[in-house]
């Protein structure tokens, strides 16, 4: 090869065939696709949660894609049913996840509903998981005085015995933490769909 | 029309074009040896004449002696000129690439051994939000991939071009200015996401805003590559070549499509997202480091690449067939069946580039693998040259569906990451980083020793890496099939293996710092100095010759 015109060409006209196959055609054949009639947009605290649940990395230990019976027993789990495209039209950035070091959160909100467990253990995993090894997040709440708390009209969280704090100690969450739960409540996709249209 | 017809249609119009290929190549005679393209590395009467800048003389001897009986006459002195005057105009540049990629690798592997420790010790250092596992790995991620490899690679395009051109290196000082502003985008990317901000999708975390100084530092590098390139003195262009320029302009071209604002959304974006990700070490990494292999491997034992045309198709066929694998981390997810099948085939596919690099760098090396007893920069090489086949190979595998089921959301592809990323690039960069900056300062390494423990020490370390998490992998994703078992089952048996992981990951550090002590003890003329002047100093050409092979 003598001819760096070519040479660049070529791999461009390679790069370009990938990209046509990998962005461009899914772009055209997903990215309007209507979303299911009972999947709400996401409110304002839901999507500030959202945004805790991205600056955290999350998603490096948490899928939110379950599959199909033939391929995992993802479903006999309680994960779901699997997902399909219409699922995420709400979604950016798109957090379908590549790791389950953690199980998946497709549909952490109908399984898990209730917000004290939640809080309580993104406090301390361990309080209620024994062997798990997901980090705790003690910089998503504060550590106060009981009275003071009170005074406040904050809510602690009530701890399992043995992780709660010092006596007349009381852990509350901080915004952040709330609206990291409101988020996780909304992961709940469990409402049916359509069999998906057969693949060309 | 049905899929399986329309299958049926693409294979034959596919192997028709294959048909034409075939003709077209007899035509143009590209199936007849050409042994001349392959020796534009060395300089005329230079064939069989090793070549390690990592050694003393007295070790050159030996490798010399060990490589060939009579070595040739002596090289053409014009030649020899002409590459003197290459490196000087690219070693300021540089030199400034291999810092910072030394830099972000020691601060990329202390984040790396935090997050392993970190997943069996989930209440180590969790006071901080920086310090959480999700932003201090991807704190690793970004350090190693952009700051790393990135670097290390640059330097290595830079170094290269000119000597395969025989030429100066054009523009040098905005080379210079791009490296600031690259460097600039990964320390604020690092920051931003130790912060909080980030992008959110794997490989992509450096917000766009932030990603902007990284296109413009891109394209202040290309532009002069495009230049050098146009203004050449050889009338071949060595395969090398090819892989590092277009290397090069893929990635950037990857990075502006994957960071658009405002344009992917929802599993559309997760398609271009692995898209992105696995084409950055397909396009990028993998490019540079086997274009790199094909310079140094070959200069090291002094004998021209068996087969030219061999390397030719490896590069064609890697162009073609790596940019579309992107799908395969996608199987069972909620993406069109079509896009996961053209993946999975062309992932299958990459096994014939991979197979034309392997015979051909086993060809050229028949017989001269015992050097790598002499020469350390060798024995990186061919490190790097046996895991990109390992690696490669079980990522084809990994691609198929029944694999796939298994392996997908395990350790087992983290271990196979580390394995393309470390054991394969980041050993070739290392390997390249000893025989450039010998070239580039003017000085030889202080303590030839420290070659030799950081390979031994790098080596062992990715290796119980990626067996502890091969295994461990292996067995979550067995028993994550496994509708009997608890979820919880899957987590508590990585657990011996994730330690493991941290032993591995404890030796890879060890020898990032004797490496990266060795380059510092280098640049500042520590050991006794045996290689004439220093560099940006006044030395003229003819007195550096002495250094090169005389």
């Amino acid at each position: 090869m003598e001819n760096e015109t070519k040479l660049a060409a070529g791999a461009m006209v390679a790069l370009g065939v990938a990209t046509a196959a990998l962005v461009v055609l899914p772009y055209l054949q997903v990215s309007d696709v209507p979303a299911p009639a009972k999947l709400r947009p996401y409110t304002a605290s839901q999507l500030r949660g959202r945004a805790v649940y991205v600056a955290n990395g999350c998603v490096y230990c948490h899928s939110q894609q379950p599959r199909d019976r033939a391929l995992a027993p993802d479903a006999q789990r309680g994960w779901g049913r699997a997902s399909v495209p219409g699922d995420y039209v709400y979604d950016k950035p798109h957090l379908l996840g590549s790791m389950r070091t953690g199980p998946d959160l497709f549909n952490i909100g109908a399984r898990q509903p209730s917000k004290e467990w939640q809080l309580g253990h993104l406090y301390q995993p361990r309080a209620y998981v024994k062997e798990s090894i997901m980090p705790s997040y003690p910089f998503l709440f504060t550590v106060k005085d009981a009275g003071e708390a009170q005074r406040e009209g904050e809510q602690p969280l009530a701890l399992p015995p043995g992780f709660a704090p010092a006596e007349g100690q009381v852990v509350v969450p901080t915004p952040e933490a709330l609206d990291l739960v409101k988020y996780l409540q909304a992961l709940d996709h469990t409402y049916p769909v359509l069999p998906a249209a057969p693949q060309p | 029309m049905d899929s399986a017809a329309l299958s049926l249609l693409a294979a034959f119009l596919l192997s028709l074009l294959g048909l034409f290929a075939f003709i077209w190549s007899l035509r143009q005679g590209l199936l007849v040896e050409n042994p001349a393209a392959a020796s534009v590395i060395f300089a005329r009467g230079e064939v069989g004449r090793v070549d390690d800048p990592a050694l003393h003389a007295a070790q050159q001897h030996s490798l010399q002696a060990a490589a060939t009986a009579a070595p040739p006459p002596g090289a053409d002195a014009a030649d020899l000129r002409a590459r003197v005057l290459a490196d000087r105009s690219s070693a300021l540049p540089v030199f400034m690439f291999a810092a910072f990629a030394c830099f972000w690798l020691l601060l990329g592997s202390v984040a790396g051994l935090t997050s392993s420790i970190k997943l069996h010790a989930p209440d180590w250092l969790v006071q901080q939000g920086w310090l959480t596992f999700g932003r201090i790995r991807t704190v690793h991620l970004t350090a190693v991939l952009y700051g790393w490899i990135t670097n290390a690679a640059l330097g290595l395009i830079l170094w290269l071009l000119p000597r395969l051109l025989r030429t100066e290196l054009r523009g040098a000082p905005w080379t210079l200015l791009g490296g600031a502003l690259i460097n600039t985008g990964i320390a604020a990317g690092i920051g931003a996401i130790a912060m909080g901000w980030s992008d959110g999708m794997e490989y992509l975390e450096i917000p766009w805003q932030i990603g902007l100084f990284l296109v413009a530092g891109l394209a202040m590098i290309i532009l002069p590559v495009l230049t050098t390139l146009v203004n050449r003195r050889t009338e071949h262009l060595y395969v090398s070549v090819w892989y590092l320029v277009a290397g090069l302009l893929w990635v950037t071209l990857l990075f502006v499509v994957a960071k658009l604002p405002g344009v992917h959304t929802g599993v559309q974006q997760a398609t271009t997202n692995w898209w992105y990700g696995h084409n950055v070490l397909g396009l990028w990494f993998t490019p540079v480091s086997v274009g790199a292999i094909y310079y140094f491997l070959p200069k090291i034992i002094g004998r021209p690449v068996r087969s030219y045309n061999l390397s030719l198709l490896g590069f064609w066929t890697l162009a073609f067939f790596y940019g579309q694998v992107g799908g395969h981390h996608l199987i069972g997810g909620p993406v069109p069946g079509w896009l996961v099948t053209l993946s999975i085939v062309q992932s299958l596919m990459m096994v014939i580039p991979v197979i034309a690099f392997t015979i051909n760098m086993g060809g050229t090396l028949q017989g001269r693998m015992h050097l790598a007893r002499w020469s350390p920069t060798l024995r990186f090489m061919m490190f790097g040259g046996l895991v990109y086949l390992a690696s490669s190979l079980q990522g084809s595998m990994e691609a198929l569906r029944s694999v796939n089921a298994i392996t997908h959301f395990t350790h087992y592809t983290v271990g196979h990451a580390h394995l393309g990323a470390y054991g394969f690039v980041s050993m070739v960069l290392f390997g390249a980083i000893y025989f450039m900056l010998p070239r580039v300062l003017n000085w030889e390494w202080p303590y030839p020793r420290l070659i030799t423990v950081h390979f031994w020490l790098a080596a062992t370390g990715i290796a119980i890496y990626f067996v502890a998490l091969t295994i461990g992998g292996w067995l979550q994703g067995l028993a994550m099939l496994d509708p009997a078992r608890d979820f919880m089952a899957s987590v508590t048996l990585t657990r011996p293996y994730l330690e493991w992981r941290s032993v591995g990951g404890c030796l890879m550090l060890a020898s990032h710092v004797v490496f990266v002590g060795h380059f510092l003890a280098m640049a500042l003329r520590f050991g006794p100095m045996r290689t004439g002047a220093a560099l940006f100093g006044t030395a003229r050409p003819e007195d550096l010759e002495l250094a090169y092979g005389k």
